[in-house]
This record gives C-alpha cells, sequence and structure tokens, in this order.
C-alpha cells in the first residue's frame, strides 16, 4: 500500500479538490475516479423513457418471474412501470441499477426494491421488512406504514414512509436520507454511520443505539436514547435542510422545525475518524 | 425461524379451520418441520373435549423413536381406566391417528389433579383440554395437517396457529406448537422466536407445582401466563408480566375461549403484520399470511416494541 502520507503525487481525485486531507489511518481507500465514472456503467442496465409506459399484473408470478418480467420491460424501453396485485409478495422490485418509474399499487412484503441504484419508486400500499436494504441511489416513497429495519444499510437516496415505521429504522445507514411521517420504532438509527433519519412523529427505546455518526431529527417523544447518541443544537442550516428534504418528501408542512429534537454520536471512535474524514465531513 | 397466524372473527363465526390453514401454509417456508392449530370451535359448550396423545409420529424426518403401535393401544386403555377412576365420563372417543385422539369427556373436578393423574402414565400427554378449543399439532406442513385431522372444515370464531422449525429441540409432536396453557380449560400459545432465560424460569415454576412435557422453550410461555393467571392475574396483566419476566426475543399469541392476544419483545425482533378492522383481526409473521385469506387491497402494521394486544370476540 502506498504511503499516502508521504506521496506529493495527487490523485486526479485530490486535484480536483474532492479530496483534500491526508490520510492517516489504517484504510485501503480507493479514490473515486473521474474518468473512470464517466464510462462507468452497470452490466445489465436499460437506457428507458419515461414516456413510454406499461402495466404489469403480479397476482400469479412469484417474486423471480415479475422481476424477470420487470427487467424484460426495461429492456424493451418502458421508462414506467405500473405494478398491479403485489399482494405483499417478497423482494419485488430489487437491483434495479437504471433510471425508472416504478409503480406498485398495493402492498410489499418483505426486502421490497432492496439494492436499487437510481430508480424513483411509488408504494401506494404498506412494506414489509428491510425496504429499500443497500439503497444506493433514487427515491422511494411508501404512501402507508413500513416493517421494521426500513432503509436498512441505504448509502444515498431519498427513502420516504409517510405512515410509521417498525424498529431498527435506518439500522447500519451509510448515507441518504430516511423520512418517517409517522412514528419510529425501538432502536432507530442503531449502528448509523453516516447519512440523516427525520422521524416527524414519536420514536421508540434506544434512538440512536451506537451511532458512529449521522444525525437524526425527532419531531415528537423519544421512549430512550442509546448508547453513544446525544441532543445537540438545532442550527440554521439543519432547519434549511430539512425545509427542502420535507419538501421533496411532500409532508411535514405543519411542522415547528425548530422544535425538533437532533441527535448525533456522542462518542468519538479514533479509527473511524481516522478512516474517511473528507467524506464524513461531507455527510454532515 | 418460525412461522405463526392467528385471527379472530368478532362478533360472528367462519370457516376457521381453512382459514388458519391458508394463512400457515403461506408461511410454510418459515417452518416445514411440524404444524400445529389451536382452533375455538362451535362446539355445545357441555363436556370438556381432551386432545392427548399416547405416542409420536415416527414419520420421515421425525426424531422419535419407533414403537410398536400395540404399546399405543395398551397406553389407551390405561387413560380409560384412569379417566374411570377419577370419575370422568367418556361422552364420546375418536382415533384420529394410531398415536393421537379426541375425547368428549364429562368430568367437573381440578383440571391439574385431572391432567397430572392422566399424564403419569408413561408418554401420554394431554395435547388440550377445553369446551371450545380444538388443539392438533403433528408433523408436516399445515395442508397435510389438515387433511389428517379434518381441519378444513372447522367453523369457529377464531384461532392461533404455527409452522415451526425445529431449533433448539426434536422435530416431534411434544415440541410442536401450540402449548396448552395447562392447567387452564381454552388456554393455547404459539411463539416465535427464542428464550434465553427459559431453564430459571422453568426451575422456578416447576417448584411452584407447574408441569413441563417438552424442552422446548415456546412451552415457557403458555406455563409462566398459565402461573400468573393461576395467581389470579388476567390475561393481559400475565402478558405484560411476561415482557419482563421473559428474556429474549419473542413475538407470541395467545387465546382464550373468547380471546386473542399478541405481545412482542421490547427489542422488537420477531417480526409481526397485522390487520385489524371492526369484524376481524388477522396477523402473521409475514403479510402473505393475511393476503391469503384477504387478497383485496388492506391496510397492515408492525406493532411497536412492547406491544401486548387482547382483542375479544
Amino acid at each position: 500500500m502506498a504511503n499516502l502520507k508521504t506521496s506529493e503525487k495527487k490523485t486526479k481525485a485530490q486535484s480536483m479538490g474532492m479530496h483534500t486531507e491526508v490520510l492517516t489511518g489504517k484504510t485501503q481507500q480507493k479514490f473515486f475516479n473521474p474518468d473512470e465514472a464517466e464510462n462507468f456503467f452497470y452490466w445489465g442496465t436499460h437506457k428507458v423513457d419515461f414516456n413510454k409506459r406499461t402495466e404489469l399484473d403480479v397476482k400469479d408470478m412469484d417474486c423471480k418471474e415479475a422481476n424477470n418480467k420487470i427487467d424484460q420491460l426495461m429492456g424493451e424501453g418502458y421508462g414506467t412501470i405500473v405494478i398491479k396485485n403485489p399482494q405483499g409478495k417478497h423482494s419485488l422490485g430489487v437491483g434495479i441499477l437504471n433510471k425508472l418509474n416504478l409503480i406498485f399499487e398495493g402492498s410489499l412484503g418483505y426486502f421490497g426494491v432492496g439494492s436499487i441504484d437510481g430508480p424513483i419508486v411509488t408504494v401506494n400500499g404498506r412494506v414489509g421488512w428491510s425496504c429499500a436494504e443497500n439503497m444506493m441511489a433514487g427515491k422511494v416513497v411508501i404512501e402507508k406504514n413500513a416493517g421494521s429495519c426500513f432503509g436498512a444499510a441505504i448509502r444515498g437516496g431519498d427513502l420516504i414512509c409517510k405512515g410509521s415505521v417498525g424498529a431498527r429504522t435506518g439500522i447500519d445507514q451509510k448515507g441518504g436520507s430516511i423520512i418517517i411521517g409517522g412514528d419510529a420504532g425501538a432502536f432507530t438509527g442503531f449502528m448509523m454511520q453516516r447519512g440523516r433519519i427525520v422521524v416527524l412523529g414519536d420514536v421508540g427505546i434506544n434512538l440512536g443505539d451506537s451511532m458512529y455518526d449521522g444525525t437524526i431529527y425527532i419531531g415528537g417523544k423519544i421512549g430512550s436514547f442509546g448508547s453513544d447518541a446525544v441532543e445537540a443544537p438545532m442550527t440554521k442550516n439543519d432547519i434549511e435542510w430539512l425545509t427542502r428534504k420535507l419538501k421533496v418528501a411532500e409532508i411535514g408542512n405543519n411542522v415547528d422545525l425548530s422544535k425538533m429534537t437532533k441527535v448525533v454520536a456522542g462518542k468519538k471512535l479514533w479509527n473511524y475518524d481516522a478512516l474517511e474524514p473528507t467524506e464524513k465531513k461531507g455527510a454532515i | 425461524m418460525c412461522g405463526i397466524a392467528g385471527l379472530i372473527h368478532r362478533g360472528k363465526s367462519s370457516n376457521v379451520g381453512e382459514e388458519l390453514q391458508n394463512m400457515l401454509q403461506a408461511l410454510k417456508h418459515r417452518g416445514p418441520d411440524s404444524t400445529g392449530y389451536a382452533l375455538y370451535a362451535n362446539n355445545d359448550g357441555q363436556n370438556f373435549i381432551m386432545r392427548f396423545k399416547v405416542g409420536e409420529n415416527v414419520g420421515e424426518g421425525s426424531t422419535s423413536v419407533n414403537e410398536d403401535e400395540s404399546v399405543y393401544d395398551e397406553r389407551k386403555k390405561l387413560v380409560d381406566k384412569k379417566l374411570s377412576e377419577l370419575g370422568a365420563t367418556i361422552m364420546k372417543e375418536e382415533k384420529l391417528t394410531p398415536y393421537s385422539y379426541r375425547y368428549e369427556i364429562k368430568y367437573g373436578k381440578d383440571l391439574m389433579w385431572f391432567s397430572q393423574a392422566i399424564e403419569s402414565i408413561e408418554s401420554v400427554e394431554i395435547l388440550s383440554i377445553g369446551k371450545s378449543l380444538e388443539l392438533i399439532k403433528d408433523l408436516g406442513d399445515a395442508k397435510e395437517v389438515s387433511e389428517r385431522y379434518g381441519l378444513n372444515k372447522v367453523q369457529g370464531t377464531h384461532g392461533i396457529g404455527h409452522a415451526r422449525m425445529a431449533t433448539e429441540s426434536g422435530v416431534d409432536i411434544k415440541s410442536a406448537h401450540p402449548f396448552w396453557g395447562y392447567p387452564f380449560a381454552d388456554v393455547s400459545v404459539v411463539h416465535n422466536g427464542q428464550l434465553t432465560n427459559y431453564w430459571n424460569n422453568r426451575r422456578v415454576l416447576e417448584n411452584k407445582g407447574m408441569r413441563f412435557m417438552s424442552e422446548c422453550d415456546s412451552e415457557l410461555i403458555a406455563v409462566f401466563l398459565a402461573e400468573k393467571m393461576r395467581n389470579g392475574a388476567t390475561l393481559e396483566e400475565g402478558m405484560k408480566q411476561s415482557l419482563t419476566g421473559l428474556d429474549g426475543v419473542f413475538t407470541y399469541f395467545v387465546a382464550t375461549k373468547d380471546s386473542l392476544g399478541m405481545a412482542k419483545d421490547t427489542m422488537a425482533a420477531k417480526p409481526l403484520v397485522l390487520y385489524e378492522s371492526d369484524d376481524l383481526v388477522a396477523m402473521g409473521s409475514e403479510e402473505i399470511a393475511i393476503r391469503s385469506i384477504l387478497p383485496q387491497e388492506i391496510d397492515t402494521y408492525d406493532p411497536f416494541d412492547g406491544e401486548v394486544k387482547v382483542w375479544q370476540i
């Protein structure tokens, strides 16, 4: 591994100001390369036309058949796909790595729209456990309630539930935003590492337990703080960000943002602080 | 991982046998080893229904020791003799499998003493006693068990069921759910999760005269609640005490002759999806269980950590 601390040769990313700090930790960080990014594409992705719309009834399909059919429709260029009768089936709409307007007319089971990178998803019903797990980018809007582990380990994008969610929302969150219109259960933000969680209602016990970083905003009552989670003062930047995000989420018009409780990590983890300082600052 | 399901019709009866079969079959992937039903049927309420087994199902996948069926007949004769000694009258008897029976009996004394006397016979276990409770459990999936015992025509008000993946104890009927809330008539429990203070609680409860028939941690919930109720607690009070008295992760259902309840541990580590309307409550480990009886678009939710709910018929 190159000695980054003493190296005089800057990478292109550093020259562009994307990485200004010298690492001193024990990491093997790979710098973002803009040349590669321009030419980067996921295998198996599709160019779609949002104006090309179709409907798919998955009532008599299992999740594999339904997902294959969605992939086939994207391959045919459909950019807006309406899924009829999902009926609580598991793992629908997973692994979509291109732009797409995906609408579910009904409810999803476990692991719905997991590992996605880019699509805009609307679920007109409810979702089960681990919705949008490992989401990288895009926007997911749930019109009703969601189960536990909502947005587990998401890296980016906006994940919105207009109703209430279960326990461990945003567990292991590594980026992006999770916005909840109603209440959230225990262990919200458990082991959170980056990103933001907004809950307009109440939250259960052990909020932000073992969080490394990131920010949680709570509009209602807090059952209890978890280990390492502490309250921090709301700033003008917080209120500006919340105003912008809640507008995107189309909820919380009447909420007095200045009265929300801001929760952050109260403990410094040396290795974590040393690993990715620039990205950490960007996330906060 | 196990699957649990329950439903209660409020103000009416329905084909709960078939409904619960569909719900549990939808959860088969969570527990293929055994399936159990606790159905609250429209019986006349005159006599006790006693379901008991005199041996184990030793079919494919079973961890039980094979026994000659003649042993079962001998044990059944001993049960009949014991019932006579206890002053119980057999009004009707049905042999359901070589190892299990359903008796309608007339009996008016203490059920705890009665149960201890019957279960003093080697390998005999009372699966349930009640005036409306029909508790059936056996190896196989929901459909196989339902067909074996003719459950899909049972009319009633409510029921709970369990699809079991055996983890900490054997693949046998004695470890299968539901568990009867001995010694209370018409009380049953199903559980998804793991209890970590099983032995501590078991020793304490056994010293208080409670009985355990298996080494399945889930049985503790039934015994724990029964002991609380024996000391005057209501069902809901007992369930609330279980949130701190039981350590581990759990979602469980408990049913009595006129109610259905659910409890979820304070970590909310085990799944539960709930649908509630004016005339029906249906719940299960996964939404697809509810969808199997309510295919139309419905609103469901996950109960929160430490939540206890009880519904009446």
